[in-house]
């Protein structure tokens, strides 16, 4: 293995592979801020050019600074316009855009960076110890486990709701759900619930609702209510400081330690990766928290900000191990990484290891000097990225209307979608209006289609739904989402409960 | 509807819940309107998946393509029924809009807004990539109240050229940047 990480250390550090992890950063980064292009379609767009190496390593090396710099750039994006371009990303939004709003977008920038490094980081050294047991591991998991995986993705949107608002939360993942049924799925190749328009035989577009969900209403509500842009676009041109306090850094420094390793974890597992594992870490991190900081959350909370930051880059990193040990492509983004490297002749497997070595571990190698460039190039960067926030609001909302047209018409390039986009995003703000949360809906939605596949391949090997008592694995998983469940509802009883018995005992002093 | 079983402890959650809220008497808020939708959203949606067509082929599977639609109906239905009709508000903390609020709000612009995107929806292919993006973002910015026509516009101009040049020829996407006639 000694003899690997220096052959590793031998190739990344060459001239030109250097160059290649700072150039595909800097593009990730870059690319990965403009709303809507996230690192599948900049690496989808990067392919040619890294076919045209010819080198394997130095393609995959630039391949995955490029993934890394993309995911980086969507959390700016959600960050400081609440548009996250990445699925993996949306999570941070929902603490670093009020952060941005408070006038802290620097310390939030920043909070993101560090979470991110340390999180790609604990991620690249997990993965040079683990990626061949941690594949024996992922080799165990069958459908049943899978769906079971989703089914605590999805309860985990109990923790995104806040008081009296899990019906709600529950009735828009539900919508989620549905919105996922639309189309050709891969298990029925049939249409389904298309309406018989055409144009949604391959269902809704994740970008497309993703811009409508998050992106629109955020937009829309700074039409409509002109203070809401100026509170914004006042504290936020100048970043005061990017400082982050040895008190925080204490609060944030074990939220980020934890879930560099959980995001890890589920990141092996093929099909969770950062998206799961960015929800996920922000729930955890969530309900184990205190009362106190519980109601941080959502609000602007360091906390809430670099535990999905933390988790979706080591979960990038995790989803490497699958890709690179069994040749199993984890997600979107490694499936297209599997397809560069399949038209650059090196056939990714168990046996990649033992034949091309230098590829093994030159990637490996590279995580780190990637992570590391991610941070030097981006700390320093941050005022100017921030700079966004300085625009006049004239100028600014036309342009995030633009960008998500763009985002939705470039990913499907037809104009229905343009309609569905613009008519989904009337809907949302006035959902949002309505006090209804919209990230469940996006939840349900992404993760619909996998679970529908995966429960339909346990029903039909099992024929019957007994698997999920007969497999330990399922059951347990099954036994999580439920906890997710049912321990925040306790947790309110028992604070009802204290309340009452104070307004009881306050009743009884005042002789009432 | 065997499969509803690993779902009935949220609707335990839930029901809890609405015990737990302090009951007061509201008028119907908008968040209600909304279940109200839902809830016939859900009945339509419910109605397709129970007819839906199966192939001869697909009946004798274990897992048909209407088993999770179907059950999902079901719960969205009742989910929503039980927002419409729980007996507390459904928000007490209120984020639920106020007739005030709405008062304030700029109606008028916003609509106009979307009705631009959905002519540059309407207009990106027969006007083009250029004229539609250019016309777009000055006109937006106008509606927005943006008088300095002598920054907007060229602005507006160069950013979409830069776009344009962006996505077609560095990223290979084809953007048809003249008017149909031209081409």
């Amino acid at each position: 293995m000694l003899e690997g990480i220096l052959l590793g250390l031998g190739t990344a550090l060459s001239f030109k592979n250097m160059l290649m992890v700072i150039a595909g950063c800097l593009i990730g980064t870059f690319i990965g801020m403009l709303p809507g292009l996230g690192p599948m379609s900049i690496i989808a767009i990067m392919i040619p050019i890294a076919i045209n190496l010819g080198d394997p390593s130095a393609a995959l090396i630039m391949l995955a600074g490029v993934y890394y710099g993309a995911i980086f750039g969507g959390s700016t994006s959600s960050i400081l316009i609440n548009a996250p371009g990445v699925a993996g990303t949306v999570a941070t939004s929902f603490d670093g855009y009020p952060m941005a709003q408070r006038g802290e977008a620097g310390k939030a920038l920043a909070i993101a960076a560090i979470a991110s490094f340390c999180g790609g980081t604990v991620g690249a050294i997990l993965l040079l110890g683990f990626a061949p047991a941690l594949a024996s591991v992922a080799l165990l998991f069958h459908s049943a486990e899978y769906f079971a995986l989703m089914v605590v993705g999805l309860s985990a949107i109990a923790a995104f709701a806040g008081t009296g608002k899990v019906a709600k939360a529950i009735i828009m993942t539900i919508v989620g759900l549905m919105m996922a049924t639309v189309g050709e799925s891969a298990l029925f190749n049939a249409p389904r619930f298309t309406m018989g328009i055409q144009d949604l035989q391959s269902g809704f577009s994740f970008i497309t609702l993703a811009m409508a969900m998050f992106a629109l209403p955020e937009a829309f509500h700074m039409v409509l209510d002109p203070r809401r842009s100026q509170a914004g676009g006042a504290g936020g041109g100048s970043i005061r400081s990017l400082m982050i306090s040895r008190q925080e850094a204490k609060q944030i420094a074990p939220v980020i330690g934890r879930q560099s390793i959980q995001g890890f974890l589920i990141g092996v597992m093929p099909g969770a990766g950062a998206t799961i594992a960015s929800f996920l870490g922000y729930a955890v991190e969530r309900n184990i928290s205190t009362a106190k900081e519980q109601e941080q959350f959502g609000k602007g909370s360091i906390k809430g900000l670099a535990a999905p930051e933390a988790a979706n880059n080591a979960a990038c990193t995790g989803s490497f191990v699958p890709l690179l040990t069994l040749g199993i492509p984890g997600s979107g983004t490694t499936a297209i990484l599997l397809g560069a490297l399949i038209a650059l002749n090196v056939a990714p497997g168990p046996r990649l290891m033992i034949d091309r070595p230098e590829i093994f571990w030159s990637v490996i190698i590279s995580m780190y000097i990637g992570n590391l460039v991610l941070l030097v190039l981006n700390l320093p960067l941050i005022p100017y990225i921030a700079k966004v926030l300085a625009i006049p609001r004239n100028y600014l909302i036309p342009f995030i209307l633009f960008f998500t047209l763009m985002g939705s018409y470039i990913g499907q390039n037809n104009e229905t979608e343009l309609l569905i986009l613009v008519g989904l995003g009337v809907f949302a703000t006035i959902l949002r209006f309505a006090d209804y949360p919209l990230a469940p809906l996006l939840i349900g939605f992404i993760l619909g289609g996998m679970m529908e596949d995966n429960f339909a391949r346990a029903v039909n090997i099992t024929d019957g739904v007994s698997f999920m008592w007969q497999r330990p694995g399922t059951l347990v998983l099954l036994l999580v989402g439920a906890a997710l469940l049912i321990i925040p509802a306790l947790r309110r009883r028992r604070a009802f409960a204290k309340e009452r018995a104070e307004a009881r005992r306050k009743g009884v002093a005042d002789g009432s | 509807m065997k499969l509803i079983p690993s779902l009935s402890s949220r609707r335990f959650l839930f029901i809890s819940e609405a015990f737990l809220a302090p009951k007061t008497s509201l008028p119907m808020k908008l968040d209600r309107w909304i279940a109200l939708l839902f809830l016939v959203g859900s009945i339509i949606y419910g109605l397709a998946a129970f007819r839906y067509p199966l192939l001869p082929f697909e009946r004798n599977m274990a897992f048909l393509p209407n088993t999770l639609p179907m059950t999902l109906s079901v719960i969205g239905a009742l989910v929503s029924a039980f927002i419409l009709l729980a007996p507390g508000p459904s928000s007490e903390d209120s984020g639920v809009i106020t007739v005030e609020e709405v008062k304030n709000f700029k109606l008028g612009q916003t609509l106009a807004l979307v009705l631009g995107m959905v002519l540059y929806a309407v207009l990106l292919r027969p006007i083009g990539f250029i004229a539609a993006t250019t016309l777009f973002i000055a006109g937006s910015g106008i509606l927005l109240g943006e008088r300095k026509y002598w920054l907007l516009l060229p602005i507006a101009l160069a950013a979409t050229f830069l776009v344009w040049y962006l996505v077609q020829q560095t990223l290979g996407i084809f953007l048809r940047p003249w008017p149909v006639f031209i081409n």
